[in-house]
C-alpha cells in the first residue's frame, strides 16, 4: 500500500471512529440520560412518565412509613413548598433519614407519585448532592 | 517545625523545577556545544534533587499524621488520635490537599527516574523531556502553594481531630490512591517524552523504545488500581455491584483506555516504525485524561462519593492548568506534526492493521465514556440538570467492547507487515468452535433475555483459546518473556470478561425481612438468621447478624454482616459479609429492623464473580512480564551499544 493511501485510510478510519463514538453516545443519551427533577419542577406540569429520572429534595419529617413486608417503604420528598410521595422496595442507604437530603432514581406514575428503584443519600455530614443543594437554595431564595 | 520544613521543601522543589526548565532549555539548544555533557549532567542531578525534595515533603506530611499533630489543619480535619496507625498513615492522602501532594510527588519522582535511568535517548530529546516534566510540576506546585497548602497551621491547636470518613477506613484505602496515582501520573512521562520528541523533531523508534517501559509501568499500576478499586467498592459499599460508572471510576478508566491504546501503538512504532503521529497524539491524550480525571475528582464539580473537595477556586485553578498543558501540547502537535516523517507502511490485514483496529475501538470506547462523563457537566452549565448512569454506558460502550474482544483474539495471530485472510481464518478455527459451544450452552442456561452477557461469554471463551495460540508450536523456554506477557494479559481479559458476563447473566438476588430462626433462599443456598448481636471494634460499635448458609449436600458455614456506627465523625456503614466459593460468591447485607423482630436481609449469589478481579490481576501480571522482558532487552542492547 502506498504511503499516501495509507495515511488517507488511517485518517478516514479515525474520522469514522469519532463519528461512530458520537453517534453511539448520542443515540444512547437520547433515551438513557436521567433528567433531574425537584418536586416543584413537576408541580402542575405534564409528568415525564416514559423515562427514568432522578427526583431530589429532602425527606419530609415524619413521612417515612415502613410497609408490612418489612422491605418496602413510602416517604415524601419535599423542596420546602411542594411534595411528591415516593414508594421504594429495598435496603435504604445508611444515611437515609427524615429531614436529610435524598435523590431517588425511578419513574413518575400517572397519579403523580414516584416509584424509586434506587435511593441515594448524602454520604456524610458535609456531603449534599450538588443538584439537591442547588434546588434547596433556589427555594429558600424564593421564600425570602 | 515539621510542617514548616515540609512547606520549605515544597518551595525548594519549585525552585529546582524552575532551574530544571532553564537547564533543559540550555541543554536542548546547545546540544552540540562543548559544555553540553556538563549541562546534561547538571540537569539530571537537578531533576533527581527535585524528586527527592517532593518525596521529603510528602514524608513530612505522613509524619504529621502519624504524630497526630493537631496544630495542622489538615490533620485536624482528617485524622483522630484514636485511629489505628494504618489509617493515620493513609489519612495523609485520604483528603484533597494530601492527595494533590502525593500526585505532585509521583510526578517529580517519575522525572527523577527518567533522569536516572534513561541512557539511550538522544541528549537533546532527553533534555526537552525533563524540561517538559518540570514545567508540569511547576503548575501543580503552584496549585499546592496557592490553593491547597497541606501544611497550614491553626492557632490554638485543636484538642483532637474530626476523624476520617469511615467509608475510607479500610485497608483498601491505604493502597488504592497511591497505586492509581502511580498510574495516572506515570503517564506524565509519556506526555513529556512526546513533547520532548516533538520539540526536538525526533519522533521515531528510539523515542518509542524509551517511552515504552514508562507506559507499561503506568499501565500496570492503573490496572491494579482499577481492579483493586472495583473490589473495594464491591465489598465496602455493600451494594452488590462491582462497577457503578461513577464519574470517579470513569476518571480512572479513561486514562487506562488511552494508555492501553498507547501501549499497543507504541509497540508498532518501536518495532516497525509505523503510526508515528498517532502514537505521539495518544501519549498527549493519555496524560490529558489523567489531568481531566484529576480535575473531575478534585474540583468538586461531581455528584459523587469521592467529591469531597467543594471549592470553586481550586476547580478554576486546575482547569487553568489543564487548559495550559493540554492546549499547549495540542498546539505543539499541530505546529510540528508536519515535520514528523511518514513511517513504514503496512497492509490492512497484518499485525499493524489489527493494532490500528484495537486503537480505533479503544478510542471509540474512550470517546463514549468521555461524553457520558462530561455531558452532565456541560448540560449543567447550560442550565439542564441530568445524570448519566450505567444504562447509557452499557448500551453505548459494551457492544464496542465486545468487538474489541473479537479483535484481540485475531491480532496476535497475524504476521507483521502483511498476512492473508485465509491464514487467519484457519488459525481461528479452534477459538470459533469453542466460542460457539460456550455460546450455545450459556444461551440454553440463561435464555434470550441475557443475550449480551451470553455473547460476551462466548467471545471471552474464544479469546481465551486464541490468546494461548501464539505459544503453540513454540519452544516455550525460548519464547521471549514479552510474548508471555501478551498471552497472560489477553488471557486475563478473557477471564475478567467471563466473570462480568457470568455475574450479569446468572446472579440471583433476594430481598426479604425475616426474624431470628427464619430462613430464605438465594441461588443454591438456604440462609438462616441465627442471631442478632452487638459487637465492638477499635473505633466503632456494630450490630451483627449471624447467618448460617447451607447448600444441598454441603457443610453449613457462617456469615456475619454488620451495621457499623462510628463516633468520629458520627456515621453508619454497612459491612457486607462475603463468602467465596470455587464457583462464586455469596454476598449478604443486613438492613434495618422493623421494630417487630424482623430484619432486612439483602442477599446475592454471584456465580464466578471473582473471575473479574482474577482477570484484572492476570492483565497486570501480563504487563509486568512484558515490562521485565522489555527492560532486559533494553539493557542488553545498551550493553551492546557500549
Amino acid at each position: 500500500m502506498k504511503a499516501k493511501h495509507q495515511r488517507l485510510t488511517l485518517a478516514l478510519l479515525a474520522l469514522g471512529a469519532i463519528l461512530g463514538a458520537s453517534a453511539l453516545a448520542m443515540s444512547a443519551l437520547k433515551d438513557q440520560a436521567a433528567f433531574f427533577y425537584a418536586p416543584g419542577d413537576v408541580h402542575g406540569k405534564p409528568l415525564p412518565l416514559d423515562r427514568h429520572v432522578r427526583l431530589g429534595g429532602m425527606v419530609e419529617k415524619g413521612s417515612i412509613r415502613r410497609q408490612g413486608d418489612g422491605v418496602s417503604i413510602r416517604f415524601v420528598v419535599t423542596d420546602g413548598t411542594t411534595t411528591v410521595p415516593v414508594a421504594f422496595r429495598g435496603v435504604t442507604p445508611d444515611l437515609f433519614k427524615e429531614g436529610s437530603g435524598v435523590v431517588a432514581e425511578g419513574r413518575f406514575q400517572p397519579d403523580g407519585s414516584f416509584v424509586a428503584d434506587n435511593i441515594l443519600a448524602k454520604h456524610d455530614e458535609r456531603y449534599m448532592p450538588p443538584q439537591a443543594a442547588g434546588n434547596m437554595h433556589e427555594t429558600k431564595t424564593l421564600e425570602q | 517545625m515539621i510542617a514548616e520544613s515540609g512547606l520549605a521543601a515544597l518551595w525548594l522543589a519549585t525552585g529546582f523545577a524552575l532551574m530544571q526548565v532553564m537547564l533543559a532549555w540550555g541543554a536542548a539548544r546547545g546540544a552540540d556545544s562543548n559544555g553540553a555533557p556538563m549541562v546534561m549532567k547538571a540537569l539530571r542531578r537537578v531533576a533527581i534533587v527535585q524528586g527527592l525534595l517532593a518525596l521529603g515533603a510528602f514524608g513530612l506530611l505522613v509524619t504529621l499524621f502519624v504524630q497526630s499533630d493537631m496544630s495542622v489543619l489538615l490533620v485536624i480535619e482528617n485524622s483522630h488520635s484514636m485511629k489505628p496507625l494504618i489509617y493515620k498513615v493513609a489519612g495523609a492522602w485520604g483528603n484533597h490537599e494530601g492527595s494533590m501532594l502525593l500526585w505532585v510527588t509521583v510526578l517529580a519522582v517519575s522525572g527523577a527516574g527518567v533522569a536516572l535511568f534513561e541512557k539511550r535517548l538522544a541528549p537533546a530529546t532527553l533534555a526537552a523531556t525533563l524540561g517538559a516534566q518540570a514545567a508540569i510540576a511547576i503548575g501543580f506546585y503552584a496549585f499546592l502553594a496557592f490553593a491547597s497548602n497541606p501544611f497550614l497551621r491553626v492557632n490554638p491547636p485543636a484538642p483532637d481531630g474530626q476523624g476520617l470518613n469511615p467509608l475510607l477506613q479500610d485497608p483498601g484505602l491505604a493502597f488504592h490512591p497511591p497505586t492509581l496515582y502511580l498510574g495516572y501520573v506515570g503517564l506524565s512521562v509519556a506526555f513529556s517524552f512526546a513533547v520532548g520528541a516533538l520539540l526536538m523533531r525526533d519522533v521515531g523508534p528510539a523515542f518509542a523504545r524509551a517511552m515504552r517501559p514508562w507506559v507499561l509501568g503506568a499501565w500496570i499500576f492503573l490496572t491494579i488500581g482499577i481492579t483493586a478499586g472495583s473490589y473495594w467498592a464491591y465489598y465496602e459499599l455493600g451494594w452488590g455491584g462491582w462497577w457503578f460508572w461513577d464519574p470517579v471510576e470513569n476518571a480512572s478508566l479513561m486514562p487506562w483506555l488511552a494508555a492501553t491504546a498507547l501501549l499497543h501503538s507504541v509497540s508498532v512504532l518501536a518495532t516497525r516504525d509505523g503510526l508515528r503521529a498517532w502514537t505521539v497524539m495518544l501519549a498527549v491524550v493519555a496524560f490529558s485524561m489523567s489531568m481531566i480525571g484529576t480535575f473531575l475528582v478534585r474540583s468538586g464539580i461531581l455528584v459523587s462519593v469521592h467529591a469531597f473537595a467543594v471549592d470553586p477556586t481550586r476547580g478554576t485553578f486546575i482547569l487553568g492548568l489543564l487548559g495550559l498543558y493540554i492546549g499547549g501540547a495540542l498546539a505543539l502537535f499541530g505546529a510540528r506534526i508536519g515535520t514528523v516523517k511518514q513511517g513504514a507502511t503496512f497492509e490492512l490485514v497484518s499485525r499493524e492493521g489489527a493494532l490500528v483496529l484495537n486503537n480505533l475501538l479503544l478510542s471509540v470506547i474512550l470517546g463514549v465514556v468521555f461524553i457520558g462523563t462530561l455531558y452532565p457537566l456541560v448540560a449543567a452549565a447550560a442550565g439542564v440538570q441530568l445524570s448519566i448512569g450505567a444504562p447509557f454506558f452499557e448500551k453505548a460502550a459494551v457492544p464496542v467492547g465486545l468487538a474489541l474482544v473479537a479483535a484481540t483474539a485475531c491480532g496476535p495471530l497475524l504476521k507483521w507487515r502483511r498476512d492473508q485472510w485465509k491464514a487467519l481464518l484457519g488459525k481461528l478455527l479452534a477459538p470459533v468452535v469453542v466460542a460457539g459451544v460456550i455460546f450455545a450452552v450459556a444461551f440454553a442456561l440463561a435464555g434470550a433475555e441475557h443475550w449480551m452477557a451470553v455473547l460476551a461469554l462466548g467471545l471471552a471463551a474464544g479469546l481465551a483459546v486464541a490468546s494461548v495460540l501464539p505459544l503453540v508450536r513454540r519452544n516455550l523456554r525460548r519464547t521471549p518473556i514479552a510474548i508471555w506477557g501478551m498471552v497472560v494479559a489477553h488471557l486475563g481479559i478473557a477471564v475478567s470478561i467471563s466473570g462480568m458476563a457470568a455475574d450479569s447473566a446468572f446472579k440471583s438476588e433476594r430481598l426479604a425481612a425475616i426474624a431470628v430462626g427464619q430462613s430464605v433462599t438465594v441461588g443454591p443456598y438456604r440462609i438462616e438468621l441465627v442471631e442478632m448481636r452487638p459487637v465492638v471494634g477499635p473505633n466503632w460499635s456494630a450490630l451483627e447478624a449471624h447467618l448460617k448458609a447451607t447448600r444441598s449436600g454441603g457443610a453449613p458455614f457462617d456469615l456475619f454482616p454488620q451495621q457499623r456506627f462510628f463516633a468520629n465523625p458520627p456515621t453508619n456503614t454497612n459491612e457486607a459479609a462475603i463468602a467465596t466459593k470455587f464457583d462464586g460468591q455469596l454476598y449478604a447485607v443486613i438492613g434495618q429492623g422493623d421494630g417487630q423482630g424482623r430484619w432486612q436481609l439483602r442477599l446475592w449469589w454471584k456465580p464466578f464473580v471473582t473471575l473479574i478481579w482474577l482477570g484484572g490481576a492476570l492483565i497486570a501480571l501480563g504487563g509486568l512480564l512484558a515490562l521485565i522482558g522489555r527492560v532486559r532487552r533494553e539493557r542488553r542492547d545498551a550493553e551492546n551499544d557500549a
